[in-house]
């Protein structure tokens, strides 16, 4: 194995043939920065899209759950790299000319990664809702009913009674779509973005250490998403309920 | 304080309720009672608007349930009720299960929610349980606990959903107690319940249904001293439930 590849690990630390002033690790540096960027703000806007999608989905208007159905239809069954292509491509050419213009005169780096946020944004919405709504419908049908009893209103019975509730169901499967977010954050290579993957492929081509740079990169990835379940797990840990799920 | 008048709900082609009238006055504690499927629930949960219907009109102090126009919330916080499976909220400790609703519905200072919280548990003997959260609770406690909630609201009137069915055997008579202690002191009270003792000791009137029509109403006198009047429907039910 490897019998004539000559393992360098000092190549990181080697300035960058272009003139920039950095080295390799500073290019890897900067790869993760945007991985970082596109993949909270990726998060945050399916957590907000998926919560109310989810809530939508659940509520006895058969339009408004109409319309979560079919967002959850639209953006969950389309290939998240034809969503992405379309985000880039086709969508400024569809907006009115002058935002079209103003989008175009952006710079590059920006348009890249206004289009991945929001694909994969509205992407990971569509699954997030789907845990809602499950979380949500996993709630005894009497819990609903109980809360308007009391008098309150159906968003009242959502933002106290229903939503306090399926997060805390919701927290497992939300971890995993948290470490998706991130690893699907690989995927606005494709349009260029020199997010960590990008930086790695360049690394390669620039050093001709592709098991260095590849394996440094998938211990990044590795490193993010242990990050991530431990600090979702210290949520769950502190949200935990006596005597109920996963409580003691 | 409550009236049914000509009340009918259907899924699709199945009945669940046909033609069902009669009235509760105030004070009054009527039992509601006929075997499963015959849509004793149904019934209760049409009086705060749960379940909607098709024809009729279900009036509450003279406010009418099926009104577009009626605050069907304000007018639900109005009537407590209490429900098979407690529904006590899991993510609430019991003395904020109790002031929830006083604070976002009633507006309710939270000191003052809670002193009028604290009183009623006081009352159904949970007064050390404020703190704890409702899956730390045995059923007969939880069900205490929920009649506590729906109390602190000040409702004027109070429908129980049949209480004591998801109870354990030796927890059904901490909630008949309590049960028995509101009807004593003038609450008006609708019932669906089983507990034939409990309707022989406080009902007033007691309801019979079947097959989604009310088929008796009448005195608990009559219906429990005449089983000879009885309907053949009635007859057999309480022949099986009152030979135990």
């Amino acid at each position: 194995m490897f019998k004539n590849y000559s393992w360098d690990w000092g190549v990181f630390l080697q300035p960058v043939s272009t003139g920039e002033p950095t080295n390799y690790l500073g290019w890897l540096l900067a790869g993760l920065y945007n991985t970082v960027v596109l993949a909270l703000s990726a998060s945050l806007i399916a957590f907000a899209v998926g919560v109310v999608m989810g809530v939508l989905r659940t509520t006895p208007n058969r339009w408004l759950a109409a319309l979560g159905t079919t967002y959850v239809g639209i953006f969950r069954n389309i290939p998240v790299i034809v969503q992405l292509f379309a985000w880039y491509f086709v969508l400024p050419e569809l907006l009115p000319d002058n935002v079209g213009t103003w989008f175009k005169q952006l710079p590059a780096s920006t348009q890249m990664m206004t289009s991945a946020v929001l694909c994969l944004g509205l992407y990971m919405g569509a699954r997030v809702c789907e845990l809602i709504r499950s979380g949500i419908e996993t709630l005894p049908k009497g819990q609903r009913s109980a809360a308007l009893a009391l008098g309150l209103t159906l968003p009242q019975a959502y933002r106290y009674v229903l939503l306090p509730v399926a997060f805390r169901v919701a927290i497992p499967p939300l971890t995993s779509e948290m470490i998706n977010v991130f690893k699907n954050s690989a995927v606005a290579s494709t349009i260029g973005l020199l997010e960590l993957s990008a930086q790695a492929q360049q690394l390669v081509d620039y050093t001709a250490h592709p098991y260095e740079s590849f394996a440094v990169a998938t211990a990044v990835y590795i490193l993010i998403n242990v990050i991530v379940v431990l600090i979702m797990r210290q949520v769950e840990v502190s949200v935990r309920l006596p005597g109920y799920i996963g409580g003691k | 304080m409550i009236e049914i008048n000509n009340v009918s709900k259907q899924y699709g082609t199945f009945h669940v309720l046909t033609d069902c009238s009669t009235k509760v006055a105030k004070g009054e504690v009527v039992v509601v009672c006929g075997p499963s499927g015959s849509g004793k629930s149904t019934l209760i949960k049409t009086i705060n608007g749960l379940e909607p219907i098709n024809k009729g009109d279900i009036r509450v102090n003279g406010t009418s349930v099926c009104s577009p126009k009626t605050n069907l919330s304000q007018l639900r916080s109005k009537v407590g009720m209490v429900f098979q499976n407690f529904e006590l909220f899991p993510h609430l400790s019991i003395i904020e299960n109790l002031t929830i609703a006083q604070i976002k519905v009633l507006g309710r200072k939270r000191n003052e929610a809670g002193d009028k919280g604290r009183k009623y548990l006081d009352r159904v003997g949970l007064k050390d349980q404020a703190a704890k959260y409702p899956a730390q609770l045995s059923g007969g406690q939880q069900q205490r606990a929920a009649i506590a909630r729906a109390l602190c609201m000040d409702p004027i009137c109070m429908l129980f959903d049949e209480p004591t069915s998801a109870l354990d055997p030796e927890m059904v008579n901490e909630v008949l107690d309590v049960m028995v202690q509101l009807a004593r002191e003038g609450t008006t009270m609708m019932c669906v319940t089983h507990e034939m003792g409990f309707a022989r000791k406080v009902a007033d009137r007691v309801i019979f249904m079947d097959a989604g029509r009310i088929i008796e109403d009448t005195s608990k006198a009559e219906f429990f001293g005449n089983i000879e009047g009885r309907t053949d429907r009635a007859k057999q039910f309480l022949s099986r439930i009152l030979q135990h």
